[in-house]
């Protein structure tokens, strides 16, 4: 493996010379916070960000995407036929990207890349896409990442992982992309191998160590759908959601979407929109009927969705990374740890059978 | 203000052992430092979970219809003006629901103390209007009223209007020689900065809809964002589409709402969501002598006609 030192001096100057070649994006921060966003070319991304309310999904998979567009116009020959919105594919660089937001762009591809079907518009971007995480020496207090199989400097999903090393990074250039994108910034400081594995072995583990928030979920598998979709606890953990998409949309692994048609004069677009299983309208059907009525059912689809039909289907864990961000964004703190202890240890009492 | 969660206890207790009400809505304690939940509490021995603190800043209100049976609530000054609000607007009957009132001295903006800090909280506590906040790096002694949320600022009604019973004796209510300073300023813009202000304001909307989750006057079975037939408004990012939402949600509660915060208390990106309707509050106020929710027997002014009403056209 091939390790890069990089003077934080000649930092900027490189990722600069990258742009010819690379749209990058990056942490930037405004009145609401700090977002993963496009940089435009003056801008540089704060690496010494602490927390992004929102993840890095949306670079891969926008939260409103055309992705089809058509001519209304009868005069056109191909008129009112959908043909694919010609949306950019060039190299795209994400930088300072937390390493679990990583390993969620893994678990997102696992869903929009299959042996069935693969989405086009997904596999183009992550196809362009480099991956630059950035270790992250001092854990917050809501990670519980190690838990779930990634962690502070997990190499999950990522091309170049970063070490921030006072004045310097030292980067670990994991894949062929991270080998093209470090050469177009022109960072070729080669560091010794066996010493820099042993410096990011010594940062994982002091920030491992720092992380105290963790979940379990060892039990989950041997149950049956059924049990903890009938479990009593539904009701108390649904009452006080107020049913908005918070968790969802700032969730790095939630994908799901939804289809709108526009039409303005004679231009016709498809769009696809980040759609929330804790909206009604989610699953109403045509007919009005709608088979999750009622808020306590969608606050378990969520639930069940993520512990435990995605642990079943893929067997690679639950559909969570850990970082924390429902936790903290929910208006009224509904705690997916908790959920996640209250399901793990979930025993059905077998004095009440259930008819 | 912790000092009346033993009366608040003591109550909850006393009506759930009589079985004067079937349950008792109020908040308890968060998992993360600044965060409360609303909780539903159904038999006397888990009263404990009640709290009552400066990060209570949801609206109970919200939670109140749709309940089986009497219920008992918690009620701050905006809560209790929401529910005489949902009283007139027949979401609640007066005789379904028990008003444990509390006065309150305002609530914090976890936003603006977040931004004190370069990482996350670790610690928040308060000591009457000291607030003790921690993270990793350093930890800061506070002044509650300096860190009150926006509407807070501007509160006339700290005290319940409609109650069953008090947790503690009510607090000075401020009188405030101009209530809307906020919105004189953005009434002072020109046009195109009036604009670029309301496009800045939502440009980080993520349309998660937690504002209007939040506000119990949002009780329309099928939001009007949220229809499909036919459909008023896009789904996605577009501008005009997510301005169309904030716009015409404001205007809906023209005259009905109280200011108590909640929109902005549940956005997750900090958007000041109250900019848009503490105009239309100010107006009621100015063309209507109106302020929502302080009387059951009286109907929002959108909602009423008066001989004496200020307009030509409508006599």
């Amino acid at each position: 493996m091939k390790f890069i030192t990089i003077d934080k001096n000649d930092w900027t100057q490189g990722i600069d010379k990258s742009r010819d070649t690379y749209q990058l994006f990056g942490p930037v921060t405004d009145e609401n916070g700090c977002q993963i966003k496009k940089l435009d070319t003056n801008v540089q991304p704060e690496m010494e960000y602490h927390e992004s309310i929102m993840s890095a999904k949306s670079i891969l998979f926008p939260q409103t995407e055309k992705i089809l567009h058509a001519s209304l116009n009868e005069s056109i020959e191909d008129h009112h036929i959908m043909k694919r919105a010609e949306n950019s594919y060039t190299p795209r660089a994400v930088l300072g990207i937390r390493p679990y937001d990583a390993k969620a762009m893994e678990i997102l591809n696992l869903n929009f890349d299959t042996k069935e079907f693969s989405d086009p518009y997904w596999c183009d971007a992550y196809e362009a896409t480099t991956f630059i995480g950035l270790g992250i020496n001092k854990p917050g207090p809501f990670d519980f990442s190690t838990s779930l199989g990634t962690g502070p400097f997990c190499e999950d999903g990522l091309d170049i992982l970063l070490a921030d090393i006072d004045d310097k990074y030292l980067a670990k250039v994991l894949t062929p992309k991270g080998e093209a994108y470090s050469s177009a910034c022109g960072f070729d400081d080669t560091a010794d191998e066996k010493e820099s594995q042993v410096l990011f072995d010594i940062l994982r583990k002091e920030a491992e160590k720092n992380i105290t928030s963790h979940v379990e979920t060892d039990k989950l598998k041997e149950k049956t759908i059924l049990e903890l979709h009938e479990a009593p606890f539904w009701d108390d953990i649904a009452f006080s959601c107020i049913n908005c998409g918070t968790c969802t949309y700032v969730c790095p692994t939630c994908w799901c979407f939804d289809i709108q048609d526009e039409t303005k004069q004679k231009e016709a677009a498809r769009y696809r929109n980040w759609d929330t299983c804790m909206s009604p309208l989610f699953t109403r059907h045509a007919t009005g009927h709608n088979p999750r009525a009622s808020k306590v059912q969608r606050v378990r689809q969520r639930f069940m969705h993520k512990l435990k039909y995605f642990l079943d289907k893929y067997d690679q864990g639950i559909m969570c990374v850990g970082c924390g961000r429902c936790v903290k964004s929910c208006p009224v703190n509904i705690d997916i740890r908790e959920v996640c202890l209250t399901m793990n240890n979930f025993e059905q009492t077998t004095s009440e059978p259930k008819e | 203000m912790d000092t009346c969660i033993k009366k608040i206890r003591e109550l909850s207790a006393d009506l759930l052992e009589k079985g004067e009400v079937e349950k008792v809505i109020g908040f308890a304690k968060g998992t993360i430092p600044m965060a409360t939940s609303p909780i539903a509490i159904q038999s006397k021995q888990d009263v404990e979970k009640l709290v009552f603190n400066s990060t209570c800043g949801l609206n109970l209100a919200n939670y109140a219809s749709g309940q089986k049976g009497k219920i008992a609530i918690i009620a701050k000054g905006c809560d209790s003006r929401n529910i005489v609000t949902h009283i007139v607007e027949n979401q609640i009957q007066r005789d379904q629901i028990y008003i444990i009132g509390v006065p309150c001295s305002g609530m914090v903006d976890k936003h603006k103390i977040a931004k004190l800090f370069e990482d996350e909280i670790i610690d928040f506590s308060e000591d009457g209007d000291t607030l003790i906040v921690s993270s990793f790096l350093k930890t800061l002694t506070l002044k509650k009223q300096d860190y009150l949320k926006g509407n807070c600022l501007y509160c006339t009604h700290k005290n319940p209007v409609l109650h069953d019973v008090m947790a503690a004796d009510p607090v000075e209510e401020q009188v405030l020689e101009n209530p809307f300073p906020d919105v004189d300023l953005i009434e002072a813009l020109d046009l195109d900065a009036k604009w670029q202000y309301f496009e800045n304001l939502t440009k980080n909307c993520i349309r998660c809809y937690a504002c209007r989750n939040a506000c119990p006057l949002c009780y329309c079975p099928t939001c009007f964002v949220d229809e499909s037939s036919p459909q008023w408004v896009g789904k996605g990012q577009n501008k005009t589409d997510v301005n169309t939402f904030h716009f015409l949600r404001a205007f809906h509660c023209a005259g009905r709402c109280t200011d108590c915060g909640a929109c902005v208390e549940a956005c997750p990106m900090g958007i000041n969501v109250r900019d848009f309707t503490r105009k239309l509050n100010k107006d009621s106020l100015e063309l209507f002598g109106w302020e929502a929710g302080l009387d059951v027997t009286k109907r929002p002014p959108l909602d009423a006609y008066s001989p004496d009403d200020p307009d030509d056209f409508i006599k």
